[in-house]
């Protein structure tokens, strides 16, 4: 789960980092007051969607030379004024696609003589199973691209569970970052800081970038963004309450009432899966054979009659797709409830684009026949080559 | 021979008394007598459990895992304890010396994991999972979750992060008649027990295997580790025809895609680098999950 730049900020605070004063609006009727309780005479109006890339962003619905999703000010009036401009217009950045996102929120914040930027961000090294520092001093850049041109200015420092950042640890990150006098005693501390957070609230992400060096030699958190792992919401309840639903897909937002895995694609084959691995390669074998998928679902090993059900009105609300393929692969799953639930679903909601069923593994002869005595519009498949072939086949027809 | 398990592995249950944990072993009992010795429950100790499929199969419940291996001389755990606590179970079978512990509890906190590798890397113990199918000796042995129906005794070493994956790899290669030594899911989640590298090297070590399916996905570097794994054992002379496939090749990067472990993050872990590096290797590389089967029964002719 993701949340906003400015809730980030809030949780860091919390353990002590050190973060700029701020206030968020939603309309710009706040901007004068929040600008008020700053004390000037730089302010931030910071855009607050899920994305990154954010400054070097454009406005749809604004000329193209408007400035981006983040713009400093210098006097209350620009506060104002800026805010005006962005709320409810939609920002594209490179993270976002050219659909955009809308901004329904701004963060407003008190401006910094910024004299280093740098990069620190926090996750979980797969290869050591450990969480890890990922520190450069080419800070304020995208750092894929970082990683691309000069591997050698990223240094990965992993931290055993069992200890914690220890003092050589956060020795290491300072040398990382080449950080001297104040900035460095600054840091010492913040690693700590920032592990706590991590860890305590079960982070899978948090990434600042930049962290900076202040003219006064201070170190700041300027941008913060940070994800949780789902997995581990159930013991935050705290972390849940920021969760933005408008910046999730809406179907996605159904399929997770029902504990459904589905990520919303761009093409035009609905898939519905169990296993996230044939799910994936369900995908594939749709691009394979020339179409695209309009998602990814998987129905997990434990499904219900009703969690197919779901799944099923989930993919058909989608006025994208045009045709549906249903790849079951029965282990723990039955065949005879996979095929139950379908022919619930078509029954309810009706069947107005082609629908390719491929049953195999445990009581797949009962699932079979459950489906050929339904009477329902739906064609057969051997195997998952053969269940691609005929629904690409249907819906480039149907076209 | 097989790898890892057979007919001779004592198996104990973690979260036997749950309905995932009944379900399974009772399951379990009907697949060529694999002996579930003991349930393992903190409040049930001194209770029983009966099998709902056969009355005369009945298993005694202790306090604790290490209470379960002192009574039955347990060589292996097997996990369905739900999400929250099932990190601490693992810990409980580490701590107790279990010297093969199987979780296939999905979407237990990645912190915990970070933990429970903590408490692995110190210890004796093999992880399997979390987030895995389980694995499974046929005629032998079956721990787990997959269909044991699939089987047929053979020759294929299979190995896979994705549990319906394995089903078809299993499933296509019983089908072309070649069947398996062992089939092993490593499990979905980023921080796990047993990576494909421990699983190869014992299929390369053990003579009735004489060909491997090894099946990933986007997320991560195993693959292109275990690629670069067999590509230097090939160079001392140990290798195995091996037949590979990677899902995800049309996931798009930042996203989760069911398994918590696969997603293509900073430019890393994305399908086609795992794809060369298996060609790179040597290994044969099907374009499609139908045919890994028939691309494996290729590759044998030859």
């Amino acid at each position: 789960m993701n949340i906003h730049e400015h809730q980030a900020k809030a949780v860091l605070k919390t353990f002590g980092a050190p973060v700029a004063e701020g206030v968020a609006i939603f309309s710009a009727d706040e901007a004068a007051a929040a600008a008020d309780k700053l004390p000037g005479p730089l302010w931030v109006v910071k855009s607050q969607i899920h994305a990154g890339g954010r400054g070097k962003g454009k406005f749809k619905e604004l000329p193209a030379d408007a400035k981006g999703g983040v713009r400093l000010a210098f006097s209350k009036e620009d506060v104002v004024k800026n805010a005006q401009e962005m709320l409810g217009n939609t920002l594209v950045t490179h993270q976002t696609g050219p659909e955009g996102k809308q901004v329904n929120r701004l963060y407003i914040e008190d401006g910094a003589d910024i004299a280093t930027e740098l990069y620190c961000s926090l996750l979980v090294n797969r290869e050591t199973g450990q969480v890890a520092f990922v520190v450069s001093t080419e800070g304020g850049m995208d750092i894929e691209q970082v990683a691309e041109d000069t591997p050698e200015k990223i240094q990965t420092i992993d931290i055993n569970p069992e200890t914690g950042v220890t003092a050589d640890d956060a020795a290491k990150i300072c040398d990382a970052l080449e950080l001297t006098g104040t900035a460095r005693e600054d840091m010492m501390s913040l690693a700590g800081i920032l592990y706590r957070a991590f860890t305590e609230k079960d982070m899978s992400l948090l990434e600042i970038n930049p962290l900076i060096v202040m003219e006064n030699g201070r170190v700041r958190v300027l941008d913060a963004k940070v994800s949780f792992d789902g997995n581990a919401l159930f013991r935050h309840p705290d972390i849940m309450e920021l969760r933005d639903t408008t910046e999730e897909d809406a179907k996605e937002i159904e399929a997770s009432k029902y504990d459904l895995a589905y990520v919303a694609l761009d093409g035009n084959i609905g898939c519905m899966v169990n296993g996230a691995g044939l799910a994936m390669a369900t995908m594939d074998i749709i691009k394979l054979y020339g179409a695209e998928p309009a998602n990814f679902l998987d129905v997990g090993g434990g499904a219900t009659k009703e969690k197919v059900t779901a799944a099923f009105k989930i993919i058909t609300a989608d006025p994208n797709v045009k045709g549906i393929l249903v790849n079951i692969f029965g282990g723990i799953m039955r065949c005879d409830v996979i095929a139950e639930g379908v022919v619930a679903a078509v029954k309810d909601v009706g069947l107005q684009v082609p629908l390719v069923v491929r049953l195999e593994g445990t009581n797949v002869e009962k699932g079979k026949s459950i489906i050929n005595e339904s009477g329902l519009n739906v064609i057969a498949a051997d195997d998952l080559d053969d269940a691609a072939q005929k629904i690409v086949a249907a819906v480039k027809e149907a076209e | 021979m097989s790898i890892i398990v057979d007919k001779n592995t004592k198996v104990i249950v973690q979260g036997l008394t749950g309905k995932t944990g009944t379900f399974h072993t009772e399951q379990a009992l009907q697949y060529y007598g694999t002996q579930m010795v003991a349930g393992v429950h903190p409040k049930k100790g001194g209770e029983s459990w009966t099998s709902g499929l056969d009355a005369s199969a009945e298993l005694p419940i202790y306090a604790s895992v290490a209470e379960a291996k002192d009574r039955t001389g347990a060589d292996a755990s097997v996990i369905y304890v739900p999400p929250a606590g099932a990190g601490a179970a693992i810990i409980e079978a580490i701590e107790a010396e279990i010297p093969f512990i199987v979780c296939i509890t999905e979407g237990i906190p990645v912190m915990d994991m970070v933990k429970v590798k903590a408490k692995l890397d110190k210890s004796n113990s093999m992880l399997l999972g979390p987030n895995c199918p389980g694995i499974l000796t046929p005629e032998e042995c079956k721990i787990g979750i997959m269909p044991g129906s699939i089987f047929k005794k053979g020759s294929v070493g299979v190995v896979s992060r994705s549990g319906t994956l394995t089903y078809e790899a299993v499933y296509q290669t019983s089908q072309v008649g070649l069947g398996q030594t062992t089939a092993v899911g490593i499990g979905g989640d980023p921080v796990k027990g047993t990576e494909f590298i421990d699983v190869l090297e014992k299929f390369l070590a053990d003579d009735e295997t004489k060909s491997i399916i090894m099946i990933g996905e986007i997320g991560g570097s195993a693959e292109e580790d275990a690629a670069q794994f067999l590509a230097d054992e090939a160079k001392k002379g140990r290798s195995k025809p091996t037949v590979g496939f990677i899902a995800g090749r049309t996931a798009p990067p930042g996203r989760t895609m069911g398994h918590a472990g696969a997603i293509v993050s900073g430019g890393k872990g994305g399908a086609e680098d795992k794809i060369a590096a298996m060609e790179a290797a040597g290994i044969r590389v099907s374009p499609s999950p139908a045919r890994l089967g028939t691309t494996l029964e290729d590759l044998l002719k030859g």
